[in-house]
């Protein structure tokens, strides 16, 4: 498994032409898709035509941007210009954006090869991919698995060796969970680091748009190209553009980790709790200082998430009303009947759920209960950090209080779903960043995630302790069969 | 009727849209007109992954509406989301602003039967304007490109007692945001609109009322017929023993009644939330002062002014306030005169009536500022007769030329040679016996046939005054 | 936290999701189970704790007054259920 630089050097070096190294992508594509169904979308024709004529201008001696011909598959919430964009939902079955995300735009000034787009919980309101409207994605891993979600079809895709780097949206999780199920590289970037305009808005105040791929250098390389501030994205961070691999390979000594007790208790499932205090040893083996920590808000985290997204996200999808773009119902008496027939028809359980639980914290009398309480506590929250990195420079927890669960396995019960959250939701509350790598395999083979998380802005930190790991501790180095 | 025992207590929500190029929360046009959806893009059609960005000209003229109508600031001010489902809306949200509008607690004062009164303002906040349906048999049809336009909103406290003070509110307000030039306050164009919220209770009673709202009112006219009807229709009600529902109503022109809209009115539950795509807005002291200063002089200032400075009646105070850019010229032509009424007087009887005529603009006076003063001049010094003066006045309008030139090359002039006119007026009374006789038996108006023959062999130029005292000192010496 | 099933009628409503009957009992019960969950946050009181609402302490972000050419018309209405002469067109409404 090449990475972004080595496959770089060797196109820049006329080692490989982009349209073998697309099509060895596409060859394994043909290989695997038909066991993991990660991809709702893909052209294989233009992929092609794409790599030939960075071929050509490559043989005519233009100057080439290090990163072109390098494929990058993008989760199907973020809007492609004249490319289907469905959020995996009925409601946008036939929607095609006459406009790219801003993050589609830099990839392509680039001359990186736009993949195709792939499978997602709805509206990225899940966390298993199971909520999808199309199609069920596995975990490579073991097929009966979920890869997570909701950006279960980029975790999977960069999992099977389907594409080098993939491109997730994070609210709760949705990069790093799918990311530590399929033993992958997940970012999630800062609040405000990337442009959201163009993703699809699920909850405006926590999502994010962030990198996977197979290692940590090519994740860092991916954020080199998606990051900086937008003039479009008016919650776009005015600071200036990083280099995020620069600090790679700084050393670890005297750097200090904290290790929330909170994340490694009763919850935690034991081979997981096991496999990230295992790494927390290898870093002090690199010299790091490991010290417990108290959150004590982590409790909280997730019910003012869930109610903070389901209010956003209950405001953000009421646009979805069959007049403008995407679903209609076929029959109706009167406008009443079209919205509600339209909705009805075109959203899955887990859309409504959120729907009716964010409009009932919103709703009059409800307001101060529920939606302004779940703000406090995220100033709480925001507190608890800003006080922690005081003293520390990065914390250690899992990703996840468990590896994959089996497909069907939670889907009747939504809370159980929504505990599998646990230890991601306070990040992007807090809106700092976070990165998912992968620390071991359980009995049944299945990838265990670390998350290390960094104070905001500073993504180049929590890069550098995820290289390091992944560089020198002693990692499980497995590669995945499929099918 | 027990009409007089009750007072009527009127509220007003005024929406005016601000005169940016651009839209609120994107670079679309906010020009008027248009095909549909000519003017729209993505964003203020509420297309998926889309984002608004403020558009700062939107909040530096509402901070400059308040300031002009007297507001406070608030510093600190954020956007909030309106929720609610209707075709015109294309992402299901209004943005507005809830419970931090940029403006607040402001007053207009107005004159009512020659008495001021002061009608408070709650509120200004910005918001940004819907779309439009079109309603034909078969269905109705949405145009987006009023979608994004910057409203501001504008509440009055129910200070307003009667219709009429709507009018006279309505006018004030208009023309103070004309004058801080944030609106073009187009009432027919839709950039001007009001609701009007009404209530009646007996005299002395200190609870408001129930009130009602009334809406789709297109002209000031309407907005009074509306509240006059209302205010009978709510009194009548009551005095048969009903009482007052609150629900919205509209105004019907053509049946001269207001309609419930009850099947369209639930009560709304907006759901507000601070705008997540949004930031906050936060105004300096500094950034205040700086809108301060842009604000032009204000009618009322302006209108005191001409009163107290420079002797004005109120009458022709507010005819020269009416509009800035007549207020500004006959400032500018005051530079050339010091007699401000000679100068007021030729604009408002020779300026105003000519304009009527013609039907020109305001702004396309063909008779400059500087030239209109000397004009006034030449008469406040006696060089001509106000009559002579319309004279110059025509031949100014088709061509703007120095009327002391045209003086000049007309010969107009005034004559107040005593010498001249002495003998001139002894010659008139030795020809006119039976007027000179009727003078001197006491019919006092005779003496104006003789005015009128010296005015007629002077071709208009003797100066009046002289020519009577000069009539009146020679007859008297004849009796 | 018990909900009534008038409750989530009027929610649903608020919505604009109209829900069958089944779908009505299921959501009460998700509802109850979530809210539930949810009201952890209820035993607390944050007596000065302001609600945050951006986690990044950022004001004042304004675009220029400038005009730039809209979408095409064709194009902006390419994804329409339902259109004609220009217009995206819906049942008729009353007012």
């Amino acid at each position: 498994m090449k990475t972004v630089l080595e496959m770089a050097n060797q196109l820049k070096n006329k080692e490989v032409s982009s349209l073998e190294l697309v099509e060895s992508y596409l060859k394994r594509i043909h290989d695997v898709e038909q066991h993991v169904n990660a991809f709702l979308h893909m052209d294989e024709e233009a992929i092609k035509t794409q790599a030939k004529s960075i071929d050509q201008r490559r043989a005519r001696g233009e100057e080439l941007s290090a990163f072109a011909g390098i494929p990058i598959s993008i989760k199907d919430n973020i809007c492609t210009k004249d490319i289907r964009t469905t959020c995996a939902s009925k409601m946008l079955e036939n929607f095609v954006p006459p406009y790219n995300a801003t993050v589609i735009n830099k990839i392509q000034s680039k001359d990186m090869i736009l993949f195709g787009k792939l499978n997602m919980d709805e509206f990225a309101m899940g966390s298993s991919t199971e909520n999808s409207a199309f199609k069920i994605t596995r975990n490579p891993w073991n097929l009966d698995y979920v890869p997570g979600g909701s950006s279960g079809g980029s975790a999977a895709a960069v999992a099977a060796m389907m594409t080098p780097l993939a491109l997730g949206s994070d609210t709760g999780g949705s990069i790093r969970q799918p990311a530590s199920y399929c033993g992958v590289v997940g970012l999630k970037p800062t609040y405000g680091r990337v442009s959201r305009f163009g993703l699809v808005a699920f909850a405006s105040s926590l999502d994010q748009i962030g990198p996977l791929g197979q290692n940590v250098e090519d994740v860092a390389l991916a954020m080199n190209v998606i990051g900086g501030h937008d003039a479009m994205d008016s919650t776009s961070a005015p600071v200036d553009s990083l280099d995020y691999t620069a600090k790679l390979k700084e050393s670890l000594k005297g750097k200090r980790i904290g290790l929330p007790i909170e994340f490694f208790g009763d919850g935690i499932n034991v081979e997981v709790k096991d496999a990230v205090l295992a790494a927390a040893k290898e870093y002090e083996n690199l010299g790091a200082i490991v010290e417990e920590v108290r959150f004590d808000l982590s409790n909280l985290s997730l019910p003012a998430y869930y109610l903070i997204s389901s209010a956003e996200a209950s405001s953000n999808l009421a646009r979805y009303d069959g007049i403008k773009y995407g679903y209609r119902t076929p029959e109706f008496e009167n406008l009443l009947d079209l919205y509600q027939k339209t909705r009805d028809e075109a959203f899955g359980k887990e859309v409504k759920r959120r729907i009716m639980l964010g409009t009932y914290a919103l709703s009059s009398g409800y307001y101060d209960a529920y939606y302004k309480k779940a703000q406090q506590v995220r100033t709480l929250i925001k507190q608890e950090f800003d006080q922690l990195f005081e003293k520390y420079d990065v914390l250690l927890t899992p990703t996840g209080p468990t590896t994959a669960f089996k497909v069907g396995a939670k889907t009747n019960n939504p809370v159980e779903m929504y505990l599998t959250d646990i230890c991601t939701v306070p990040i992007n509350i807090a809106g700092v960043p976070a990165i998912s790598i992968n620390c071991g395999y359980d009995q049944k083979g299945l990838p265990i995630g670390l998350q290390l998380i960094g104070k905001a802005f500073d993504e180049q930190t929590i890069l550098n302790f995820a290289y390091q790991y992944e560089q020198h501790a002693n990692v499980d180095k497995r590669t995945v069969t499929i099918g | 009727m027990a009409y007089k025992d009750y007072e009527i207590v009127i509220g007003l929500e005024v929406h005016s849209e601000l005169k940016t190029k651009s839209k609120i929360y994107c670079s679309c046009t906010t020009e008027f007109g248009g095909d549909p959806n000519t003017h729209c893009c993505p964003i203020c059609t509420g297309m998926p992954g889309t984002l608004p960005v403020l558009n700062g000209m939107v909040v530096e003229y509402a901070i400059k509406a308040g300031l002009a109508t007297n507001c406070k600031i608030h510093q600190f001010s954020k956007q909030d989301r309106k929720n609610y489902f209707y075709p015109d809306l294309p992402k299901a949200y209004q943005t507005s602003q809830y419970d931090l509008p940029l403006c607040y607690e402001g007053y207009v004062d107005i004159e009512m039967n020659e008495e001021e009164k002061r009608i408070g303002l709650t509120r200004i906040h910005i918001e940004e304007d819907a779309g439009k349906l079109i309603h034909e048999a078969n269905g109705t049809f949405v145009d987006y490109n009023r979608c994004g336009v910057p409203l501001i909103e504008i509440v009055t406290e129910p200070d307003l007692r009667s219709p009429e003070e709507i009018r006279v509110f309505l006018s004030k307000l208009r023309s103070i945001l004309l004058y801080a030039d944030v609106s073009d306050c187009r009432m027919n164009e839709g950039s001007f609109r009001c609701d009007v919220n009404l209530s009646v209770r007996k005299k002395g009673a200190t609870t408001l009322g129930t009130r009602t709202e009334m809406k789709n009112i297109n002209s000031f006219n309407f907005a009074v017929k509306a509240a006059e009807y209302e205010a009978k229709r709510q009194i009548k009600l009551i005095e048969s023993g009903g009482s007052v529902v609150q629900e919205t109503r509209r105004w019907d022109e053509a049946k001269g009644v207001t309609i419930s809209m009850r099947s369209k009115e639930e009560a709304h539950d907006y759901r507000y939330f601070p705008a997540p795509d949004l930031m906050p807005i936060v105004t300096s002291d500094e950034e205040i002062e700086r809108i301060r200063q842009t604000i032009p002089e204000l009618p009322d200032v302006r209108m005191k002014r001409y009163m107290e400075k420079d002797g004005l009646s109120l009458y022709d105070s507010e005819l020269l306030v009416a509009s800035m850019k007549i207020s500004d010229y006959f400032d500018q032509a005051c530079k050339q005169t010091k007699n401000k009424k000679v100068l007021a007087n030729i604009i408002i009887s020779e300026v105003f009536s000519r304009m009527n005529e013609d039907e020109k603009e305001l702004g396309e006076i063909p008779i400059s500022a500087e030239n209109l003063g000397k004009l006034a001049h030449l008469v406040d010094a006696n060089v001509i007769s106000s009559s002579i003066a319309k004279k110059v006045f025509a031949i100014m309008w088709e061509q703007d030329d120095d009327p002391e030139i045209i003086v000049d090359k007309e010969g107009l002039k005034q004559i107040s040679d005593d010498g001249a006119l002495r003998q001139m007026a002894e010659e008139v009374i030795a020809k006119n016996d039976k007027v000179v006789q009727d003078y001197l038996s006491g019919k006092e108006a005779a003496i104006q046939a003789l005015m009128g023959q010296m005015m007629a062999r002077t071709k208009g130029k003797a100066n009046p005054k002289m020519v009577i005292d000069l009539l009146k000192e020679i007859l008297n010496t004849k009796k | 936290m018990k909900i009534t099933k008038d409750q989530v009628e009027h929610v649903a409503h608020l919505a604009r999701l109209s829900l069958t009957e089944e779908e009505k009992v299921q959501m009460t019960k998700d509802m109850e189970m979530i809210l539930e969950f949810a009201d952890q946050i209820n035993e607390y009181t944050f007596e000065d704790v302001n609600a945050t609402a951006h986690v990044i302490p950022i004001n004042n972000v304004f675009r220029d007054d400038e005009v730039s050419p809209s979408m095409n018309r064709d194009v902006l209405l390419s994804n329409a259920p339902s259109k004609e002469n220009g217009c995206y067109t819906v049942p008729k409404v009353v007012e």
